[in-house]
């Protein structure tokens, strides 16, 4: 059991004091940075960059505190999620579909606790998954090809019309929506420029989390505006403190969404997103026998918290063995290592071993601390809710600017940010739902980027998306996923009959 | 109440973290997100030349992402023409990109101060290849160059891209527009196809691959540098194999075309003192650049060249009419 004694040294590096100060307080900050929206674990991991050199710390520190931050993130986006309708960050899309259902009947405290359960066996289970199959599972991902990440695309959206409650016309239409926008800016395999009309603001295409807030954060406020003016109420705070009966709803999605958020981490080029779009797609056509998806079922919490914090530890599978990233966050960390000359790599498990296993030890650790954090945090972050609006609302806003701004150091996104908050505001009036937009914004590049690739390496023979086993095997699943709902739906055991119920 | 006070410390955190950095005089943009090259340029750059001191203060480092370097390039002309205190980090990119028409105005626009070091091209195939050396690849490619597929992590007519056109011409061969390229997200991502069977060959730099040619599980055919380079002594250069090709993706900066000849003067000169600490020596080295100085008017003079140079490419492979 060489791995466990190496795991132990790594246990006396994480428990220096520094070091767990710095889990501490990475931890701390993380949740915070993740729950703000427009800030998320990117720059979060960024600004604390500079800190890092400022205080002087060692490779090991700085890896563990950037870990704890990305670890904290990944929990914290669910918060705002969850409280007020908007993802802290990306991975936490999918957390709205069920989670603010549940806040608006008074079930906040509920919900951010089994997100928070869910988050932590998520990425408890991913880093155990890391100490174990590191190496290994990094081999196995070498062999997926550029045929086989756009046929794992292709099955995300196949997926997506049944992933909210409202019209799946109106979903198709809302990716179909996502997918365009996300065509503007150069084309990465030919550096033409599409859509930009002239201006190199839009080279660079819309950043997928400018118009996620503005799509969510700004069209509430829009929305908010309207209501007041109407003389509407707000979201009721309900119960302070959690349930354990309702926590334990959420335990079997969370094993599940752990499994398949794990593998789409591990795949550089699949990451956070996915894990948590495929975790609750799937948990849904598993589970969802009574059509409670989409109103506040805490197996769609619970899901796709687990399957986006186990990808963020899978994430780091390949940065660790490859040297490759597997999300944006990583790819901001790879860059310190490197600039504190640690090479990560195929040789970075043998040059360095007390960096990698205290950093493994300092995840074990963190997740607890987290756990532990968090717990007593939702009483405190439910009251959010019972803040005035004319408080709460203008600091929304204020974030939004801030976090925008933060990330892209262009005024010219705000503006971006804007236009999305208005076509938040009339698709919602037009019964859209916004969260396909922004993973057909989201996913979409990826998926065009890799069939671009595949179709280069074939010459242009399209016979090329076939012919891998992986590629065909996801086919098959995707084709099976679809059928299982069609037989669903023809014994009519789902939505219609509910969404009657709903409005009544 | 308690709430209210934790909201307010969560802004106000944010808003610590955000202007964690304190405001000085000198300023260094670079032109992407931070975590890149011209990031990493910026920032250690920055570093050494307060620790140096050759500034007062800290360097701000200040990100402007967008258009390749295209927007901090016109907000830099337009707007801050004449400051003396700016630097913008950029690279063989910025160039192949002034090159093909990108930017909104091309290189005499700025005044181009010097560059620190470079990032080597390098040619690499995996260690279970048939391909041994560089004549044997382009012997391959030559009979028919569709038969091998080659990768980077530039698109096509970016700088990885023309490295290779480049060798290919030197190596006869015609038809370099049916030469197959698929661009990857950087040089890490093109490797591991490559490892996993997806791509025959990788041309990109030899600093986001270094972690893989220490480990040998890629072979090195060709090293694009003059001379053989100091970290890698052994690797052969495609000069040694008779290819005349180099192709080094420097790191340098440039500032506004307005500013007065007596402080460009006072600027290459402090970038000349820093090439010359022993810091810098180190750090370069550290993250795979080869330390190479050419500054002022020889650096002016560099880049027009290599601008000439990637456009008459550019032209060849049909990127550009």
């Amino acid at each position: 059991m060489e791995t466990l004694s190496l795991l132990w040294d790594g246990f006396a590096v994480a428990a220096l004091p520094i070091n767990l100060l710095l889990i501490v307080v990475g931890c701390f900050a993380g949740t915070l940075i993740g729950a703000l929206p427009g800030l998320g674990p990117v720059n979060g991991v960024a600004i604390l960059i500079p800190l890092t050199f400022a205080f002087g710390l060692d490779a090991t520190s700085s890896l563990i505190l950037l870990s704890a931050v990305y670890y904290g993130c990944m929990y914290g986006g669910r918060i705002s999620a969850i409280l007020l309708n908007i993802p802290g960050d990306e991975p936490a899309i999918m957390t709205t579909l069920d989670g603010y259902p549940m806040a608006k009947q008074g079930q906040a405290a509920d919900a951010l606790a089994i997100s928070g359960v869910a988050s932590f066996i998520g990425a408890t289970l991913a880093t155990i998954g890391l100490t174990l199959f590191a190496p290994m599972l990094a081999k196995a991902a070498i062999y997926f090809g550029p045929a086989d990440y756009f046929a794992l695309y292709v099955m995300a959206f196949a997926t997506i019309g049944g992933i909210t409650g409202a019209d799946p016309r109106k979903t198709l239409l809302a990716a179909l929506l996502g997918l365009m926008l996300g065509t503007v800016g150069l084309d990465p395999s030919t550096g033409v420029a599409r859509y930009t009309f002239g201006s190199f603001n839009l080279y660079d295409g819309f950043d997928p989390i400018v118009a996620l807030v503005g799509l969510f954060a700004i069209s509430e406020i829009l929305f908010f505006l309207e209501e007041k003016a109407h003389g509407g109420s707000m979201v009721p705070p309900g119960r302070v403190f959690p349930r354990l009966t309702r926590v334990k709803e959420g335990l079997g999605a969370s094993l599940r969404g752990s499994l398949i958020g794990f593998i789409a981490g591990i795949l550089p080029g699949a990451g956070a997103s996915l894990g948590a779009v495929m975790s609750y797609s799937f948990e849904k056509r598993i589970s969802d026998k009574k059509g409670t998806f989409g109103h506040g079922d805490p197996r769609g919490v619970a899901a796709p918290e687990a399957g986006n914090n186990a990808a963020s530890g899978g994430a780091l599978i390949p940065m660790l063995t490859l040297g490759v990233p597997g999300s944006g966050t990583t790819a901001v960390m790879l860059a310190m290592l490197i600039s504190l000359n640690i090479q990560p790599g195929p040789l970075l498990f043998e040059r360095s071993p007390d960096l990698v296993w205290g950093l493994v030890a300092a995840l074990y650790l963190a997740n607890f601390t987290l756990l532990i954090l968090n717990l007593p945090l939702i009483g405190m972050f439910t009251r959010v809710l019972g803040l005035p609006a004319w408080g709460l609302m203008p600091l929304v806003v204020a974030i939004s600017y801030l976090g925008v701004y933060a990330i892209t150091h262009a005024a010219f996104d705000l503006l971006i940010m804007v236009g999305f908050g208005i076509l938040g505001y009339v698709l919602r009036k037009l019964d859209f739902s916004l969260v396909p937009i922004v993973l057909g914004l989201l996913l979409g590049m990826d998926m065009e980027n890799n069939l671009r690739r595949a179709l280069s390496i074939s010459g242009g023979d399209f016979t090329v998306l076939v012919q891998s086993p992986i590629a065909l095997f996801i086919y098959a699943l995707t084709a099976a996923f679809l059928a299982l709902s069609l037989w669903l739906a023809r014994r009519g055991v789902v939505a219609p009959l509910h969404a009657e119920q709903a409005e009544d | 109440m308690i709430l209210k006070l934790n909201t307010a410390y969560a802004a106000g955190l944010a808003v610590g973290l955000l202007f964690a950095m304190p405001a000085t005089a000198a300023e260094c943009i670079a032109p992407a997100d931070p975590g890149g090259g011209w990031d990493f340029t910026c920032r250690e750059v920055g570093r050494l030349l307060s620790a140096e001191g050759l500034v007062d203060g800290n360097v701000q480092v200040t990100n402007m992402p967008g258009g390749v370097g295209a927007v901090a390039f016109a907000n830099v002309a337009s707007k801050r023409a004449n400051d003396p205190e700016l630097l913008v980090a950029t690279s063989t990119v910025g160039v192949t990109q002034i090159a093909q028409g990108k930017y909104p105005a091309g290189v005499e626009t700025m005044r181009w101060l010097a560059m620190l070091g470079a990032d080597v091209g390098v040619i690499a195939v995996d260690d279970d290849s048939p391909y041994q050396s560089l004549d044997d690849l382009m012997g391959a490619m030559k009979g028919d160059p569709a038969s091998v597929v080659t990768a980077g992590s530039t698109g096509a007519g970016g700088w990885d891209h023309i490295r290779l056109m480049m060798l290919a011409q030197a190596a006869g061969i015609e038809d370099i527009g049916s030469i197959r390229w698929v661009q990857f997200d950087g040089g890490g991502p093109a490797v591991t196809q490559m490892m996993g069977g997806q791509v025959g060959v990788v041309s990109t730099d030899l600093g986001e691959i270094k972690g893989f040619v220490e480990s040998g599980d890629i072979r090195v055919l060709a090293v694009l540098s003059d001379e053989p380079i100091s970290a890698f002594p052994d690797l052969p250069t495609a000069k040694s194999q008779g290819y005349d090709v180099t192709g080094y993706n420097w790191r340098g900066f440039y500032t506004g075309g307005g500013v007065s000849d007596e402080d460009y003067a006072a600027w290459v000169d402090r970038l000349q003192k820093l090439y010359n600490s022993e810091g810098w020596q180190e750090t370069a080295k550290a993250s795979g650049l080869e330390p190479i100085w050419r500054g002022g008017e020889e650096f002016s003079a560099y880049v027009a060249e290599q601008n000439e140079q990637m456009a008459e490419i550019s032209r060849q492979i049909g990127v550009i009419q």
